[in-house]
């Protein structure tokens, strides 16, 4: 993988992203941040994808489960070129293209729609199963909320997953351990991730949800397990923009542009220290 | 176009439909079908056997299969999906409409057990709401075919056509109302008797008892129309404003809650014309199912021939003079 190009990706749709929901005032901004750098690594390193020709077949598919981060999924989609970055600009607008939860129907590079949470697993299932039955040697990778999780339908679909091995199948977890209302510790334990998918039958790996590397890493291990998957990304609600990093609400943030543009300097700092001490 | 003597079909629907689905299936590679571990309720053994490959049971878990089936179809399968209208509507009621239909995805759903059909599985399992619940979201053609002929027929439009459908249907054998020849067009009501005195709309079971409500008011010298509304979805209503034209008085006839089904779908098509058209609406009023055999709960419910002649001649008393 090329570690520098993927640094200056997630910084990108980061900033982005924040700038999209500054055209709006508001927006989702903790688990925007919380899911960008694996964003990054699947659009730079790991997806089929072609922007100019975004319907093709044989194409890796993404469902990002968790729909309401649709931010940061748009941001990624204008980085990669599917759109220009300006119309970013109309987050939320009236008559948008660009809906605060995922609309395949509205939004090129969107495969599936989602917002009501806990249905992403499924329909990805669903893409998955169809593409093996094609006999395409494309992936899916969804992701889902470690919140979401709370849903039950994932639950079926995890099943579901593992007796028919749709190991052309990952599974992305936003570990951010925060969901709307508060830490997911305290407003219903999700226990141990990882051996309730390993307990399914699947393989399973934690990484730091914030680190390229590890999360290249972790796909490319999941993908070459030959089962279907779950990565577990460890993240952080919040993380990588200055104002969202806090241990207060942050999953919807109202915002002005001095806060927008602090947090892009910032953004913009960060990545100049990766840089540097990468090359160290 | 209906048959001459109305007696039992020798085909249950749900060997005629299988019938149907593997006879589409075999011109369409795409057909899939996709179940809830109901395939030998809803009749799919045979589709299974013919097509193993294609054939999907998820088990015990019915949202999940509804948004399994709208990822099969959004990479180009047609995924046929059977389970009991209850289950299909109630439990994936999120799923029918996130994962189906507000993506605008081609998911046939195949709810099974309409209404009294249910008999001994009781009211747990007896979908009085189902039409209702569907009817309230966009994207969905809503079909519930009177016999097997009539359901053989569908599936091949059903198939073929873009889009999601909700089929509400029975297992057992069905009275056969029409001949093999006869024809069907999904959005076009079929009037099978003439008369002008009082129209009764009916779908499904009720279609026979429309039939028989025709002959019991002939005695008494009333002319009705019946006509078979099998799209609930969008309704007929070139021909509902023709037929209340022409009689001056409806009745429908569903074997569904009152609310929400055919007598609204109807009653909608109604609101617009001046002046007013009288309507009576025969369905379940409002409550629960319960355990008994269909004949049973037909009566209990008043799903019968002589309620549908009763509220035709009190429609009628309520015509403009």
């Amino acid at each position: 993988m090329n570690k520098k190009r993927c640094l200056s990706a997630a910084a990108e749709i980061r900033k982005l992203a924040i700038t999209a929901m500054e055209s709006a005032g508001f927006g989702h901004v903790g688990g925007s941040m919380s899911v960008c750098d694996a964003l990054a690594v699947l659009y730079e390193e790991i997806m089929n994808i072609d922007p100019l020709n975004p319907e093709k077949e044989d194409r890796d598919r993404l469902v990002l489960s968790k729909g309401h981060c649709g931010p940061a999924l748009y941001a990624a989609l204008a980085y990669k070129g599917f759109f220009p970055k300006s119309e970013l600009l109309t987050l939320n607008a009236n008559g948008t293209r660009l809906p605060s939860h995922c609309d395949r129907l509205k939004t090129v590079g969107i495969d599936i729609s989602t917002g009501s949470l806990g249905q992403g697993l499924s329909l990805g299932s669903g893409v998955a199963m169809g593409n093996k039955m094609k006999g395409l040697n494309s992936y899916t990778y969804v992701i889902v909320g470690d919140g979401e999780l709370q849903e039950g339908q994932n639950w079926e679909a995890v099943q579901f997953i593992a007796h028919r091995c749709l190991s052309n199948l990952v599974i992305l977890v936003d570990n951010n351990k925060r969901q709307l209302d508060g830490y997911t510790e305290q407003v219903c334990r999700q226990f141990d991730i990882k051996a309730k998918f390993e307990a399914f039958g699947l393989f399973a790996i934690e990484v730091n949800g914030h680190d390229v590397e590890s999360i290249f890493n972790g796909i490319s291990k999941a993908k070459s397990s030959g089962m279907p998957a779950a990565v577990i990304l460890e993240t952080e609600k919040g993380h990588g923009c200055s104002f969202a990093e806090i241990p207060g609400f942050n999953h919807y943030m109202v915002f002005d542009r001095g806060m927008a543009e602090q947090a892009r300097r910032e953004i913009d700092r960060r990545l100049e220290v990766s840089l540097r001490d990468d090359l160290q | 176009m209906i048959c001459s003597k109305l007696d039992f079909d020798t085909k249950e629907m749900r060997a005629s439909y299988c019938d149907a689905l593997i006879h589409a299936a075999e011109q369409n590679e795409k057909i899939v079908a996709v179940d809830a571990d109901v395939s030998f309720s809803m009749g799919t053994e045979p589709f299974y056997k013919k097509f193993p490959q294609r054939s999907i049971n998820c088990g015990i878990m019915e949202a999940h299969a509804v948004g399994f089936a709208a990822g099969m179809s959004a990479v180009g399968y047609i995924p046929f999906v059977h389970m009991f209208g209850t289950f299909a509507t109630r439990r994936a009621y999120d799923q029918l409409f996130l994962s189906c239909a507000y993506q605008d995805l081609n998911v046939k759903i195949i709810g099974g057990d309409a209404g009294v059909t249910a008999a001994a599985n009781g009211g747990t399992h007896m979908p009085f709401e189902d039409m209702a619940i569907v009817r309230a979201i966009p994207n969905f053609t809503i079909i519930e075919p009177a016999d097997g002929t009539m359901y053989k027929s569908l599936v091949p439009y059903i198939a073929n056509t873009y889009g999601n459908f909700y089929v509400r249907s029975s297992r057992k054998k069905s009275i056969k109302i029409y001949r093999d020849d006869a024809e069907f067009t999904v959005g076009h009501a079929n009037i099978l008797t003439q008369g002008n005195d009082v129209a009764i709309i009916a779908c499904g079971i009720m279609v026979h008892q429309a039939l028989r409500a025709y002959e019991l008011l002939k005695k008494e010298g009333i002319n009705a129309c019946v006509a078979d509304m099998h799209t609930i979805k969008p309704v007929d209503k070139d021909a509902v404003e023709k037929l209340a034209n022409v009689c001056g008085a409806v009745v429908t006839a569903e074997n569904h809650n009152i609310i929400g089904g055919l007598g609204n779908a109807v009653g909608e098509c109604l609101l617009g014309i001046d002046p007013v058209v009288p309507m009576e609406r025969v369905g379940v009023n409002d409550t629960f199912g319960e355990v008994g055999t269909q004949e049973f709960l037909m009566t209990k419910f008043g799903l019968t021939a002589e309620n549908i002649a009763a509220k035709a001649k009190k429609v009628i008393g309520r015509k403009r003079k």
